[in-house]
């Protein structure tokens, strides 16, 4: 069932946008000659959009229903799990601190950090908190932290698109932006009791 | 009491987050205040000034005959009508690709004498310069950028399509941050680009001040900057998407009055 939902998706998903074609072309033909130089991954990734941006932004992340839910099931189908869904709550502190990776002028090949705090207040102690996202703060003592709540959490990190279609959330799994074992300290983070974000 | 104990919790969460916003909103206030008769800035506008009328480049000319649309050397209210269409150039242009151009036509520049990249290119400092000296001779007036001329039209259309255009490893397009209303990044204020009277507060305010580097940077600058760390590549000085993206943003700022150079973080 699974599969003939993602077989369906991709197909449609892989059909070419209706209408506004030639001016699309030339958006895209300028954007493309509109950047050059850092690391070639981010000339190329940005370059190119997959189907999922590509929708999103033709649809300024208001996409019809039917095409929501299609979104939600592609992008479900394809979440990767790690070995353990809980890691370490010290991790994900440092993880959820970290600011850098993937800029064009960041070294490659370090981890990348989930600068969650750029949108989320998660422990009370960092004031800088952002508020593009909700507040985590008793994210855990809320949910409690059984295993469907780990796998929960661990799954709209992975990839906020499975949960809502076209979220300003990146999809920090999906687009390797983080490791599953990262995640699984940042769902730490959020779900154990000993973390400051449920003390 | 389940709906009072969440109630008082809630306003102990955001009351952190709430405080600092206000206290930075007020020192930056200050700052702004104390800085209303002689910002740094003005300094920038004088230097400015001077490398505009110096004569350089291979053919030993100032800048003083560039048109920057109302007719050659008139620069007053002419910011205030930019990014237009340009027939010498065939193409729409914003202060700083017009600049470009008339350091081309009349002083003989060639590419290498222009920035690659806004963002830390060692050429900038002279552009930031001259750009916020043109854009002063505009201050007190309203934003009029027109939408006329057919390239207008498409420049406008490419930059709202490239708005709202998602990329990269992290998803982000401008739409992301500048949406909506009354959101931070950290403690960075986000503006809602769409709602005019935001739109207003950015467009009219650069090229500006800024307290941090303690530099003039221009609205490319600023564009650069977002695109660094909305993980894209390095967007190119004066490039298509970077005057489309203008187009767009003016045209939600039109009636705002110039007032440069800002005071920003």
């Amino acid at each position: 069932m699974k599969r003939a939902v993602l077989g369906i998706a991709l197909a449609l998903l892989a059909m070419p946008a209706p209408g506004q074609d030639a001016l699309a072309e030339r958006a895209e033909a300028a954007f493309i000659a509109s950047f050059a130089g850092g690391e070639p991954a981010v000339l190329i990734r940005t370059g190119l959009q997959d189907e999922v941006q590509r929708l999103c932004s033709e649809h300024r992340n208001a996409p019809p229903a039917g095409l929501a839910q299609l979104i939600e099931g592609a992008q479900r189908a394809v979440i990767r799990y790690p070995a353990r869904l809980m890691g370490d709550w010290r991790e994900g502190e440092r993880i959820a601190a970290d600011f850098t990776g993937l800029r064009y002028d960041d070294k490659p090949g370090q981890p990348n950090g989930g600068n969650c705090y750029a949108c989320h207040q998660i422990a009370r102690e960092e004031l800088g908190a952002g508020n593009v996202g909700p507040s985590l703060l008793g994210y855990g003592k809320a949910r409690g932290w059984g295993v469907a709540a780990q796998r929960l959490a661990y799954e709209r990190i992975y990839n906020s698109q499975a949960f809502t279609a076209c979220s300003a959330m990146p999809r920090f799994g999906h687009n390797g932006v983080l490791t599953p074992e990262q995640i699984a300290h940042l769902v730490a983070l959020l779900l154990d009791p000993g973390s400051p974000v449920n003390r | 009491m389940n709906r009072l104990a969440y109630a008082l919790a809630m306003w102990i969460f955001f009351l952190p987050a709430a405080l600092a916003d206000e206290t930075l909103d007020a020192i930056v206030g200050q700052y702004r205040e104390a800085l209303k008769d002689a910002s740094p800035g003005e300094l920038f506008v004088d230097l400015g000034e001077e490398l505009f009328r110096t004569k350089r480049g291979l053919k030993h000319a100032s800048l003083e005959a560039c048109d920057f649309g109302l007719g050659p050397g008139v620069l007053a209210g002419a910011h205030a009508q930019l990014p237009r269409y340009f027939a010498d150039t065939d193409r729409v242009e914003d202060l700083e690709s017009r600049l470009m151009s008339c350091m081309r036509q009349l002083q003989g520049f060639s590419e290498d004498a222009f920035p690659r990249h806004a963002r830390s290119d060692p050429r900038m400092p002279d552009f930031e310069r001259l750009a916020v000296y043109v854009a002063a001779q505009s201050n007190g007036m309203k934003l009029a950028a027109p939408l006329t001329h057919p390239k207008e039209v498409e420049a406008y259309r490419i930059g709202e399509r490239l708005f709202y255009r998602r990329a990269g490893a992290h998803d982000f397009s401008c739409a992301t941050c500048h949406m909506q209303q009354g959101k931070r990044i950290r403690l960075q204020r986000l503006a809602q680009l769409t709602n005019p009277g935001e739109a207003q507060g950015v467009f009219t305010t650069w090229p500006a001040y800024r307290v941090a580097p303690g530099e003039v940077h221009t609205l490319q600058d600023w564009l650069a900057i977002c695109y660094w760390a909305s993980r894209h590549p390095q967007l190119r000085y004066g490039s298509e998407t970077s005057v489309a993206l203008q187009v767009f943003l003016a045209q939600s700022a039109n009636g705002g009055v110039i007032a440069v150079p800002g005071v920003k973080r």
